[in-house]
């Protein structure tokens, strides 16, 4: 083919359709003078030169890319090993040079020992009002932050559920197929009624929900705060769901629970810190009460906050290990 | 301070809760919430692009109570706000265009992705205006996350593959800039702009740390390189923009990768500063890889026998144009870039919402064969393809070729061997967009294949608004690319 007619070809998209077409049309009429007899012999003379050149094309084919699929292969393997191990290595010293010429880690003298962290340890206590610095920081002076890291999880789970979700939990709705498989490879493949662990899990897990609220709740007077209280809480459920199974977790903890509960946490971080953020730019007073610090009911919007996060921190883990085991919550 | 300063934050709260609600609504109510809130986004961008325009002034937002390098801070200027107002626009149309696809192939889960959809436009909005490095880290988390969901929208094989792609490469890039952020925080003990940039150029002056400084650059540079499809980094691009969704594509290769590139452009000029920036070797890397995926693009869209992939690939292309104009290291260029990039989005957006159209008047086919007379059989969708593809290919009065001739002009200011390339390597890509993007428009306005049967599909009334919608648009940023230029100047003026 020449180069025009390669153009052609490709500017027309005809992907030789057509002319196969106009071929055949073509050849039906040269020959309709024909008798039977001279048609078969023609077809047969052309089914055989059609034979023939299918072998030619084949063998051709073959030796076209016989040094491709072997030596062609392996060199182009091995030049892909050597470029990479040469990128790697080009990078990893990059990577050592600069890690090697940072400052030294704890030093006094390093830039970021500056007004930054001295005024979150200075002003923390008298500004936000918790004691626990970390709080102050995630929660108060730097809430934008958290709030779309909250989000981060939300859209985690909701990205989970438009991965794994199997159907919608309508009571009129018939079960799907893949429903009931995941219904019997849950049955098939989680351990049912194990006394140990059920008796295990009725003990531990009161005490695990309790102790993560507690860490929830206390997040600006101690270390902890709704990121940790939220990771001990969804752990608590799911070995609770794990011992007892979807049947019982179910009554305690649903696809709507998740939804309600992500939905109200999430509304009521952006609620309350908009309001903040909103007072803040404009310069208005907030009139949010700091209490006094180290007591339970104190610094500002941060116990509130704490909640929230940890409320959506435990329902993003639960929905995550009941998503991934089953595609559902019951 | 003005009322009209709170704009950036009431655009982000509302977006974030909108995209919160959304999940409780159901999915006919939430898209039409989204095409809503993209609306209000733009309109309310546009009341600060022209009061911001009228006063000539940027401003900083107190996030919360405390002021700069203690609580959060966003900043708002002309570059900012006009970019918000193009990409909240893009959103409505490619939305309301896209809603007739979204409906037939999402089906149940509509809801959830309008969720993403909603988040994705709260993302765009916090790393267009966020003024914290850490803050643009987190709502590039969001971005990534909610660009997969967009992706795997439409669950079949080919979009569950190219989803897993895209978060393997998204997240590598996220890594990447995490550790330049790390390493930044490292060395200036900082993470707002203003502070890093003053302590950055101090250091660069005296000489210390040159090393990491370098590595910031190059980690910053490659990270979002991967995120925005830079040319060796695109594989993971034509699959996940021709398998999903059309609107999913359309946000995908408009909002998505612009706002990657965006927050890169603001970390090179605001936190490095242009002298740093201009001296590094980097920005020769990046201008190369540029004409690379110039030229690349192009060869790759040629040789595709589907009409989306083909369009994909010419993003490809595209963003190459974007990457060359801020590899020439001065300021005309991240102009030339940035207009570049409103003009791409516009235009790509317009062309992935008329294919899916022309497609569905022919049998749902995306075959270059199948498309013959498909111009005639959904007029408003040719004429859609057509000015967008006019545009990109920068048939005058099209933005297309204002942004073209921005890009020759930043080339001859920079002078050098960058400018002998890159005047090459436009016209010989000029040359290869014409030849595919023409043969397209040629295709559609060809008599249909003999033996075609014509499906005899109608189009929705809300695709046909949206197509037109994005004629009008298409032809108005040609219109006025002086005004937006000049916008976008004096913004980048603004940065430092």
């Amino acid at each position: 083919m020449t180069i025009s007619e390669h153009f052609r070809r490709w500017l027309y998209e005809d992907d030789g359709l057509d002319r196969e077409i106009e071929h055949s049309i073509t050849a039906s009429s040269e020959h309709d003078g024909l008798t039977p007899e001279a048609f078969a012999r023609l077809e047969n003379e052309y089914d055989e030169k059609h034979h023939a050149l299918v072998l030619e094309e084949e063998k051709q084919h073959e030796r076209m890319h016989e040094w491709a699929e072997t030596r062609g292969k392996r060199l182009l393997r091995t030049l892909y090993r050597l470029l990479a191990f040469l990128m790697l290595g080009i990078i990893s010293y990059f990577l050592i040079t600069t890690v090697i010429s940072l400052p030294p880690f704890g030093a006094a003298d390093n830039l970021y020992n500056n007004e930054v962290s001295q005024r979150y340890i200075e002003q923390g206590i008298p500004e936000t009002g918790a004691v626990n610095f970390v709080a102050g920081m995630i929660l108060d002076y730097r809430a934008f932050d958290t709030f779309g890291e909250s989000t981060v999880l939300f859209v985690a789970a909701c990205s989970v559920l438009i991965l794994l979700k199997l159907g919608d939990h309508g009571k009129d709705e018939k079960p799907t197929k893949a429903m009931l498989e995941a219904e019997w490879d849950d049955r098939h493949y989680e351990p049912k009624n194990d006394g140990i662990l059920q008796l295990a899990a009725k003990v531990l897990v009161p005490v695990i929900l309790l102790y993560g609220f507690y860490v929830v709740l206390n997040g600006h007077l101690s270390p902890g705060g709704g990121f940790s209280g939220g990771a001990i809480m969804g752990a608590g459920l799911i070995l609770y769901l794990n011992a007892f199974g979807f049947a019982k977790a179910g009554r305690l903890f649903t696809f709507k629970t998740f939804r309600w509960v992500t939905f109200l946490s999430l509304m009521t971080y952006a609620g309350l810190k908009s309001y903040s953020f909103f007072t803040g730019a404009n310069h208005i007073e907030s009139g949010i009460p700091l209490g006094t610090p180290g007591a339970i009911l104190s610094s500002g919007l941060i116990l509130p906050l704490n909640i929230c996060v940890g409320f959506i921190v435990m329902c993003t883990m639960y929905a995550f290990y009941t998503l991934f085991r089953k595609g559902g919550m019951s | 301070m003005p009322f009209v300063q709170n704009v950036p934050f009431f655009s982000i709260m509302l977006c974030m809760v909108c995209g919160v609600m959304s999940a409780m609504l159901s999915g006919r109510v939430a898209k039409w919430v989204t095409v809503a809130l993209s609306a209000a986004v733009a309109a309310l961008n546009l009341w600060l692009t022209l009061d911001l325009w009228a006063n000539h002034r940027s401003f900083v937002y107190w996030m919360g109570h405390f002021p700069a390098p203690w609580g959060n801070e966003l900043r708002g200027g002309l570059v900012e706000s006009t970019l918000a107002v193009c990409f909240s626009l893009i959103m409505m149309l490619s939305v309301a265009g896209g809603m007739r696809k979204l409906d037939q192939q999402v089906g149940k889960k509509l809801n959830l992705i309008c969720v993403m959809l909603d988040l994705v436009l709260a993302a765009m909005m916090s790393m267009l205006y966020t003024n914290d490095l850490f803050t643009g880290y987190v709502f590039i988390e969001i971005m990534t996350l909610t660009a997969c969901a967009l992706i795997m929208s439409r669950q079949n094989g080919r979009t569950l593959v190219s989803a897993m792609r895209y978060m393997i490469m998204s997240l590598l890039g996220s890594g990447l800039t995490l550790l330049a952020i790390t390493i930044t925080y490292n060395v200036t003990g900082h993470l707002l702009m203003e502070n890093i940039h003053d302590t950055l150029y101090e250091l660069h002056r005296s000489g210390n740390y040159a090393v990491p400084i370098t590595t910031i650059i190059g980690l910053f540079f490659v990270g979002l390189g991967i995120k925005s499809a830079l040319y060796p980094f695109h594989t993971w691009l034509p699959d996940s923009y021709g398998y999903s969704t059309p609107a999913a594509s359309a946000v995908l290769s408009s909002i998505i990768s612009k706002a990657y590139i965006f927050l890169l452009i603001k970390i090179l000029l605001r936190v490095v500063g242009l002298t740093v920036v201009s001296g590094s070797h980097a920005m020769d890397l990046m201008f190369v890889l540029g004409i690379v995926g110039m030229m690349m693009g192009s060869i790759n869209a040629i040789g595709s026998h589907d009409l989306r992939r083909m369009v994909a690939f010419s993003s490809v292309a595209q963003i190459g144009y974007i990457y060359a104009g801020m590899g020439l290291g001065i300021r005309a260029g991240f102009v030339a870039a940035i207009f570049h990039m409103i003009m791409h989005a516009f235009a790509k957006s317009a062309l992935f919402i008329s294919a899916s159209g022309l497609s569905e008047v022919s049998g749902n086919s995306k075959r270059f064969s199948d498309l013959r007379g498909a111009g005639f059989r959904h007029p408003t969708a040719g004429v859609c393809f057509t000015v967008a593809a006019m545009s990109l290919v920068g048939v005058p009065v099209l933005a297309g070729f204002t942004a073209k001739l921005y890009l020759s002009d930043a080339a001859l200011t920079a002078g050098g061997w960058k400018m002998w390339t890159l005047l090459i390597a436009l016209a010989v890509s000029t040359l290869l967009n014409v030849l595919y993007l023409m043969k397209t428009v040629i295709t559609l306005y060809r008599p249909a294949r003999e033996g075609f049967v014509d499906p005899g599909y109608k189009s929705g009334k809300l695709a046909t608004c949206a197509m037109w919608g994005f004629v009008i648009v298409n032809i108005l940023v040609g219109l006025m690319a002086h005004p937006i230029a000049e916008a976008i100047r004096s913004g980048l003026a603004m940065f430092d």
